[in-house]
């Protein structure tokens, strides 16, 4: 576990070298950050503190960029990332009582991770996926034409597979 | 395939969003393992091209020759539309999408003439057509000629003047001339210039962008070198959402392959003009749209706008002159280059010259992309192209311009599409978003949707936006829970007005149109929920009541799933719904068999 988080360390520093040979260098923090974010799932504190050092730009300012976009995630996130469309296409037909109902489901408000950490919910702003409104994304995969019946559905489906994940370790 | 060998057949297989999620990728292995079977594999090419606009069908495939197109097929399907198609020479015609639609038309003559029924494509002329991730597919449809004959043929100040003449707008939504800013930062003294393309599409609902990329990256690439020549530039950014990986992915390969054919770095075609691109993620936030707070996002710093003057294209990246321009602008300028600025100019109406394109969504029957000639109406958009209505519903209003612009009702569906006509019906142009809403979409619900939006994107620098818009979203949000007041509605119109006079950015400036444009048009719907605390559209749950009928047998069903015990009754005799328990969560009315429950 230790050398893991290490070498994630290495190559964040890695990345931050080769920043630090172009022009400009400070200009890449939010790259930084996306790098960071890539690599551990969320920011922390301490990281922050190390690209600081690194980067020579105050923490401060670290932290007044990591909270001002959204992208940024500053809690761990669960094992599963539900995201709910809530652009127009989507709102207008009905995303608003699929996220009730999911949030209802799991017991969480947006931004949030269930006790067992199995979901994160967060909402999204458009999929750029109209065409299959409301959407919801789960992970990577997307699923469409949802209402508030098959949405709970399909998350008792996941939390079953990975509450068997779990057992098999 | 070698692609030396003109192929016997090209089967397109739509990439786009909307199909992607409907196994587009699998589809492709499916069709290239029928070909082998069939020994085809070598005479046919396989493209999986950017969206062709007909997400409503996915997953789409065209099989030329003879344009035939496979849409709403499945997997399992794709065996016996190969072996029909192209051993059997036939067509699986239960799949084969008709001829009576527009979508069809266009697709026919693509490439041969400008004109297919109501669309025209300019700024998405390539997508659908091309394999996006091809460079060779792009120079075989004149890509980077505009670049050859800038390089060659033009001085800077000549592409200036053409861009000047040409009337090209905009299309971020303001509607800036685009060869005034042009000139405006080429007279700037050098020698460091920036020049920009904002791909950081943060409309709810708008997917244009995302659209273009993905489909032609090159074109946009292009674009951007032109752009640098003419303004004496010699680096570029493009600052794309970080939510859009495959456009991201798209174009770091386009760049890529420019850079190795010689068309992007050092000396480019040997003209000695240098120029390079570089990719800046975004990061969600929504006001980093406007071009002062990209700016600061490019830096490093929080994404907050800055007042202007100066103007980017004095001030701008780093402090120096830069030149920002949209997508879809960008996609737009080697066609002016390659045409001519009078042709470009002959398409539109007097003042908002060439095409738009638009993402048509919500309750209509065909959702997806449209590229039409300006000046075209509301009415063709949403009627003739996407085809009405769904389910014998009535049209209620059409919102374009996202959390910007406003809800247009059916009195202006004869508006042209152009930056002034819209904006005298109370709405704007936009980045190319839009919404049709039917009869069950509530105006006063959709204007806390937009206004929620906007306040939680406002970036909290000046007081109008950071408090005003708060304020606003508080009384909405009493009006929809049934707690409005009589002077509500006069409230959110001044506190409207001043948010938009006082705000620093086009954020602020624009956050109260959606309100401000349905309390024009859907007064009276505003006054319901005040006064009668009625929702017309059964949208705002607090103003609805359940009532049971003299249908109800006494089942006791709705008494038995009601959350909150608020159903009381004996066996078969009529139950009755305690208005002060019910939550209104209409479990009672999905579950009578006997239309007995009643909304109102």
């Amino acid at each position: 576990m230790v050398e893991l988080a290490q070498e994630k360390y290495r190559q964040l520093e890695e990345f931050m070298a080769g920043v630090k040979q172009g022009p400009r260098p400070e200009s890449n923090l939010i790259a930084i950050l996306h790098k960071a974010q890539e690599l551990f799932g969320y920011l922390d504190r301490e990281m922050m503190d190390k690209i600081s050092v690194e980067m020579k730009i105050p923490s401060a300012h670290i932290w007044g960029v990591a909270t001002f976009y959204h992208y940024f995630r500053l809690t761990p996130p669960g094992r599963h990332t539900v995201s709910v469309c809530m652009g127009t296409a989507c709102y207008v037909k009905g995303a608003q009582q699929v996220l009730d109902a999911i949030r209802n489901e799991l017991k969480v408000e947006l931004g949030e991770t269930t006790e067992d950490r199995v979901f994160s919910l967060q909402e999204a702003r458009c999929l750029g996926a109209c065409g299959l409104a409301p959407v919801v994304m789960i992970d990577e995969k997307i699923y469409g034409g949802l209402d508030s019946r098959k949405v709970i559905e399909l998350l008792r489906g996941y939390r079953k597979k990975a509450g068997q994940a779990l057992v098999q370790g | 395939m070698n692609n030396n060998v003109t192929p016997d057949y090209i089967i397109t297989i739509c990439d786009g969003p909307s199909c992607i999620h409907k196994k587009s990728k699998e589809l492709k292995e499916s069709v290239t393992a029928q070909l082998k079977r069939f020994g085809l594999l070598d005479k046919t090419r396989i493209i999986l091209s950017g969206c062709l606009g007909m997400c409503a069908k996915g997953p789409v495939m065209i099989i030329n020759p003879g344009y035939t197109i496979y849409a709403g097929f499945n997997i399992i399907d794709v065996p016996e539309i190969i072996e029909e198609h192209l051993v059997k020479k036939t067509q699986v015609s239960r799949l084969v999408v008709q001829e009576d639609n527009l979508y069809n038309r266009f697709y026919r003559v693509f490439g041969d003439v400008n004109f297919f029924g109501k669309q025209m494509r300019i700024a998405l002329r390539n997508c659908g057509i091309i394999d996006p991730e091809s460079i060779d597919d792009y120079l075989s449809v004149r890509g980077y000629e505009a670049l050859a004959k800038v390089l060659s043929d033009m001085q800077p100040q000549d592409v200036v003047q053409e861009l000047k003449k040409c009337g090209l707008r905009g299309r971020g939504g303001a509607g800036f001339p685009t060869g005034l800013k042009w000139s405006l930062t080429a007279e700037q003294p050098g020698p460091e210039k920036f020049v920009i393309c904002n791909a950081d599409e943060g409309d709810p609902g708008a997917f244009m962008d995302r659209s273009a990329i993905e489909g032609d990256p090159h074109t946009v690439i292009e674009g951007m070198v032109i752009g640098g020549y003419a303004i004496g530039a010699s680096k570029g950014i493009v600052y794309i959402r970080a939510e859009y990986p495959l456009a991201i992915k798209r174009l770091e390969k386009a760049i890529a392959d420019a850079r190795a054919e010689g068309l992007l770095g050092a000396n480019i075609l040997d003209s000695g003009f240098s120029f390079d691109l570089e990719i800046r993620l975004g990061a969600g936030a929504f006001v980093c749209g406007e071009e002062t707070a990209l700016i600061q996002s490019i830096e490093g710093r929080r994404g907050m706008p800055r007042p202007r003057p100066p103007y980017p294209s004095v001030k701008g990246l780093f402090g120096k002159p830069t030149l920002i321009n949209n997508v879809e602008t960008w996609a737009n300028i080697p066609v002016i280059i390659l045409d001519g600025a009078s042709w470009f100019s002959s398409v539109g109406t007097e003042k908002s010259k060439g095409t738009k394109v638009f993402a048509l969504a919500g309750n209509v029957v065909n959702t997806g992309l449209v590229e039409v000639p300006m000046g075209t109406t509301l009415r063709e958009i949403i009627y003739d192209i996407g085809g009405g209505i769904p389910d014998g519903k009535q049209f209620k209003a059409v919102q374009t311009g996202g959390p910007s612009g406003g809800c247009m009702p059916e009195q202006y569906l004869d508006t042209p599409v152009d930056y002034e006509s819209l904006q005298q019906a109370g709405s704007i142009m936009g980045s190319g978003g839009m919404i049709v809403m039917d009869e069950g979409a509530c105006m006063v619900n959709i204007a806390r949707f937009f206004l929620e939006f906007t306040q939680n994107e406002s970036c909290g620098k000046c007081t109008p936006c950071r408090e005003g818009t708060k304020r606003m979203l508080e009384i909405l949000t009493r009006i929809t829970e049934g707690k409005g007041e009589a002077e509500d509605i006069d409230k959110l119109e001044r506190l409207g007005r001043m948010i938009k006079k006082a705000s620093l950015c086009g954020l602020g400036q624009s956050a109260p149109n959606p309100v401000l444009s349905t309390i024009a048009n859907f007064r009276e719907e505003y006054e319901e929920h005040v006064r009668d605390k009625k929702c017309r559209a059964g949208v705002c749950t607090a103003l609805l009541s359940y009532t049971i009928n003299e249908k109800c047998v006494g089942c006791g069903a709705c008494k038995r799933v009601c959350p909150t015990a608020a159903i009381s009754g004996a066996v078969k005799q009529r139950h009755v719904i305690d208005p002060a328990k019910c939550v209104r969560c209409g479990k009672c009315m999905e579950t009578c068999k006997f239309n007995a429950i009643v909304r109102g």
